[in-house]
């Protein structure tokens, strides 16, 4: 499997992946080395089928849409630095680091972590969480018990509790807003990416 | 002024019992040789029986005694805005009340015994901790609470007994009967955190809620270490420091894993036991409530007959058990269980710190060593704050989100020690320790300077310190959404990153739950509905629907539930199609009022679920559900407690057949349901305004005649389904004080509302410049509250109703000089709520 033959001498790019992402080089060939690992053809990209063959992923109720969030330019590969920017979104926020005024928003800024839960919903892209939409990833998630009816009720209380403009929908502005007292750091954070 | 009076009631209580106490005991033989006497010469009709009831009698007045310092306590506490922690004010009232009994006995009559503090004071504090663990927050901290209680524990043990060994042989203390090992056996007595203590003061404090997990966590949990630690070193002293090898040392250190895993494994075992009877309880709904105390204090004695951790087993009985339990159980014996188990554990809190000031009123006891007593103080706090800044210092090097410094000095300082420390010294054997006295007098100032000083100074120091804390938050279901959504997301970012991480260990117990565990220990219909999320959204429904009621209530009339326009058909729609689901619970909840709804189901978390505030939250949130229910109660459903005479053990729904409560309710919403449809299909819905009262008034008093035997819901019959024609003979009766005014509003589609008629009475509506104006008045705060759609929809209603009723000629004629006044605020309040929303 290699899981030690790589160096950071080996990733294309390291240095600015390191920088853009704020991984650590550990981090940063742990992940090459997973990167290679799901890439069984060693194509040098990774398709969603090398994602749909991890198999505790596939058990997931929602994995075509967190898969999805992989790909989300719309082509089918993706690449070892989109990889890890990806996943950049779920170390923890650092305190300690000190913040440069200039540079931009760090992948696992608040927002962005709101962003990327966001777009799970938001399959169609137009920015707004419909109902429809809602209801979709609600089906998934709720176990099988809760009737259909019911299920249209909690997406209806849903969107309500979050809908500012009382477009039936939900921007990601408000979005936001009704997130604001969650401890979204705490709750879209991966330890062992720290 | 009324403190005072108290204060002299009570001593005036405390001097007859005590003095008779003195009495009896001295006058014992005397008084039972002339009961004897008595009884055999003549018939007598009264007389003083005392020493048949002494014992359970001295028992049931020191709990009321104690119950009315509690009551005392909360008045004066009231006055010094919460500056004092209700613990050390407790404590103070104890020590008067010793001082009372001193003055009345010239001796020490009560005291704590250890022996009473440990079977029947302590248990069910402890079972109460943790059957209301949150278990999540509990769980996924128990890593770091098992270092601080393990490690941190041993750490205070040993460091404060050797510390003070060395002081000692230093030569700080004087000329004392001691060794290094009951150095140690202090040390290790006086490392008990007192979670009694512990939580008494930081639920005051409202610390964030991983701090407090931590703190009470550790508390918790050290108690059990502490009682290990201690018969360990008990058990050295016995031998003698002579015999003492390295075979003794490891069974000691064998014994310890020993001790505190089989009491956890007892009281997982009886968590099992509970869970799988009220599995079957269904048919004896009226005691399963019960089954959760006695196998509780079961697991208790059973590990301490097996000389196990009785705390920790039955710490863990409660944490085990409480999600099954609650599945499992009836709703309202879940209600039950929830207030009996905080009936207990406050009560026996408060006797123990009122104990704990009245055991100090001794002359016994008290031996003092000022060397010894400042250095045990000393030690003690000194050694805290290192074995937690150190301890956590290790820990933040793998935590996700790191304990601030400041929170590690809050934790330090919260090392309150309370009675768990005294009850062990009290149970020192004199024999050995020659030294008792000095130790229980240490023991009991250590106690109060914590408890009091440092319980004083702990607000103050949170503020200054700026500890972050808990803001109460609303409990949202999108919030819930999300956080369901983010566990999915996080499990498949492990299983991308391909490496094994705490969500993956939280999914697989979470499979292995749900397809072992819960098929073992659940009943089947439990099973079905317990998806969380469905769940939140149901306990939000019914708070809606309380609020609604509660809110038009506020507003003097329920009329807008069925005045048709818009935003109701709205409210309509939105729960019409949830009360398909939840309809039964609904109505199981509204037909008994106030004795059996689930108060804290529905109730709003303002404060964190985290927060196991024996006081606080229950108390401020009942009072609010209270008001609400006891309206509902006394006026929706009034004429059916005429029923109410027959006495039944094993039921509370006496004479009301489930038949017809679901009739009632159903009736209700197939009315309002109607009401929906005519003002969907463009019928014009505002017709709640009869123009005519004198008919109207008739029919309701024709109708009232037959209230008794049945509910007029047939709403059918009559012209609008909406305009409710149910006027019972009470409403009637009220009605009659305000003729002309009352049968217009003649509303309440299956709801009798006599309630509602004085206040139609009063033409300007209140309300109107009260709530939208003058928010500080209103009564509740609850009803405040801007929630989804209810109150902004009665907001918004509400002006509409009221242009209707100004223009009505007989509001006109009523209210000639408020006209004006109902006629601006409208405006201002649907601005409001728009800018609120």
């Amino acid at each position: 499997m290699g899981s030690t033959s790589s160096t950071l001498a080996k990733i294309p790019n390291a240095e600015d992946l390191m920088q853009e992402t704020g991984f650590t080089p550990a981090h940063l060939v742990r992940l090459y080395d997973r990167f290679k690992v799901l890439d069984k053809d060693k194509k040098g990209f990774l398709t969603p089928q090398d994602f749909v063959a991890i198999k505790e992923l596939a058990m997931n109720p929602i994995c075509d849409r967190i898969i999805g969030a992989f790909f989300t330019s719309g082509g089918e590969t993706l690449d070892f630095p989109s990889f890890v920017r990806i996943l950049a979104h779920f170390r923890p926020i650092d305190k300690n680091r000190p913040k440069e005024p200039t540079s931009p928003d760090p992948i696992n800024s608040r927002s962005n972590k709101l962003k990327f839960a966001f777009q799970l919903y938001d399959q169609d892209k137009d920015g707004k969480i419909s109902r429809h939409e809602l209801l979709q990833v609600l089906r998934a998630m709720l176990e099988k018990q809760v009737t259909e009816e019911q299920l249209e009720s909690i997406a209806d209380r849903t969107i309500q509790e979050a809908d500012l403009d009382r477009d039936d929908a939900i921007s990601f502005e408000e979005f936001r807003k009704s997130l604001e007292k969650v401890n979204i750091d705490h709750k879209m954070s991966i330890r062992f990416l720290r | 002024m009324p403190q005072s009076t108290l204060l002299t009631l009570l001593k005036v209580v405390f001097l007859i019992c005590s003095t008779l106490a003195g009495e009896e005991s001295e006058e014992e033989s005397q008084s039972q040789h002339h009961h004897a006497e008595t009884n055999l010469t003549d018939a007598f009709i009264v007389r003083l029986n005392w020493h048949h009831v002494e014992n359970p009698y001295l028992v049931v007045l020191w709990i009321f005694v104690a119950g009315v310092a509690k009551i005392f306590v909360a008045q004066l506490n009231a006055r010094l805005k919460s500056f004092f922690p209700e613990s050390g004010l407790l404590i103070i009232c104890g020590f008067i009340l010793g001082g009372i009994v001193w003055g009345a006995d010239k001796a020490q009559t009560f005291k704590l015994e250890p022996r009473n503090f440990f079977y029947f004071l302590l248990p069910q504090i402890i079972l109460d901790t943790g059957y209301f663990m949150p278990n999540k927050l509990f769980f996924s901290n128990l890593g770091a609470i098992l270092v601080h209680a393990v490690i941190g524990t041993c750490w205070n043990a040993g460091a404060v007994g050797v510390s003070l060994w060395g002081c000692y042989l230093g030569g700080a203390m004087g000329d004392l009967n001691i060794g290094l090992l009951q150095f140690l056996l202090f040390g290790s007595l006086l490392a008990a955190v007192d979670p009694v203590a512990v939580i008494a003061v930081f639920e005051e404090v409202h610390v964030n809620e991983v701090l407090f997990i931590w703190v009470f966590g550790e508390s918790l949990l050290n108690d059990g270490v502490t009682v290990v630690l201690y018969n360990v070193f008990d058990a050295f002293v016995s031998l003698g420091g002579s015999k003492i090898n390295a075979g003794e040392i490891i069974k000691g250190i064998v014994s310890f894993f020993v001790v505190s895993f089989g009491g956890s494994l007892i009281g997982v075992a009886f968590a099992i036991i509970i869970s799988l009877l009220t599995k079957y309880t269904g048919k004896v709904q009226i005691i399963e409530a019960g089954f959760i105390f006695v196998l509780g204090y079961l697991s208790y004695l059973t590990a301490e007959m097996l000389s196990l951790s009785a705390i920790l087993s039955v710490t863990f009985c409660g944490v085990c058990c409480q999600k099954y339990v609650n599945a499992n159980m009836d709703e309202k014996s879940v209600t039950a269980v929830r207030y009996a188990m905080k009936v207990f554990a406050n009560g026996s809190e408060t006797m123990i710190f009122v104990f704990l000031g009245v055991t100090a009123i001794d002359n016994v006891i008290w031996v003092w060593n000022t060397g010894f007593i400042c250095l045990t103080i000393l030690f003690a706090i000194v050694y805290r704050f290192i074995g937690v800044f150190t301890l956590t210092w290790m820990l933040n090097r793998y935590r996700l989100v790191p304990i601030e410094v400041i929170d590690q000095l809050v934790m330090s300082y919260g090392g309150l020690r309370g009675a768990v420390a005294y009850g062990l010294a009290a149970s020192l054997d004199e024999t050995r320790i020659k030294e008792k006295n000095l130790i229980i007098s240490t023991t009991l100032i250590v106690v109060y300077f914590t408890v009091v000083i440092q319980g004083l100074t702990m607000k103050p120091l949170v503020k200054w310190l700026k500890v972050k804390r808990v803001e109460p938050t609303e409990l949202k279901l999108i919030a819930k959404v999300n956080n369901r959504a983010c566990e999915h997301i996080l499990a498949a970012m492990e299983d991308i990153a391909g490496r094994i991480g705490d969500n993956w260990w939280t999914r697989g117990w979470k499979r292995f739950e749900d397809t072992y565990i819960t098929w073992f220990l659940m009943k089947p219909e439990a099973r079905k509905n317990k998806d969380y999320l469905f769940s939140i959204f149901h306990k939000l429904n019914l708070e809606d629907a309380v609020n609604y009621v509660a809110e038009g209530e506020k507003r003097g009339s329920l009329a807008f539930l069925r005045n048709g326009d818009r935003t109701n058909v709205d409210f309509d729609k939105k729960f019409g199609m949830e009360f398909s689901g939840v309809m039964p619970d609904i109505t199981s909840e509204l037909d008994y009022g106030i004795d059996n709804v689930p108060m804290t189901s529905i109730r709003r978390d303002s404060i964190p679920s985290v927060s196991l505030d024996i006081h606080e939250q229950d108390m401020k949130d009942m009072n609010e559900d209270f008001n609400a229910h006891h309206l509902l109660q006394q006026h929706l459903y009034r004429s059916r407690k005429n029923h109410r005479h027959k006495y039944s053990r094993s039921d509370f729904k006496i004479n009301q057949s489930e038949d017809e409560v679901q009739e009632i309710f159903q009736r209700t919403m197939r009315s309002r349901l109607e009401s929906f449809k005519s003002a969907k299909m463009g019928v014009s819905p505002a017709k709640k305004i009869t123009k005519h009262p004198k008919p109207s008034q008739k029919m309701s008093n024709g109708k009232s005649t037959d209230t008794s035997k049945s509910y007029p819901y047939g709403d059918e019959d009559f012209e609008f389904s909406e305009v409710d024609s149910a006027y019972s003979g009470d409403a009637a009766a009220a009605g009659g004080s305000s003729p002309m005014r009352a049968p217009p509003y003649t509303v309440g589609a299956g709801i009798e509302n006599p309630a509602f008629m004085p206040e139609m009475d009063t033409p300007p509506p209140p309300w109107l410049t009260e709530v939208e104006t003058d928010t500080s008045v209103a009564p509740s705060q609850r009803a405040q509250r801007q929630l989804p759609w209810s109150p902004t929809n009665l907001q918004r209603l509400t002006p509409l109703r009221i242009s209707n009723r100004s223009t009505d000629s007989f509001v006109m004629a009523d209210v000639p000089a408020a006209q004006d006044s109902p006629e601006e605020p409208p405006e201002d309040g649907s601005q409001q709520d728009g800018t609120h929303m």
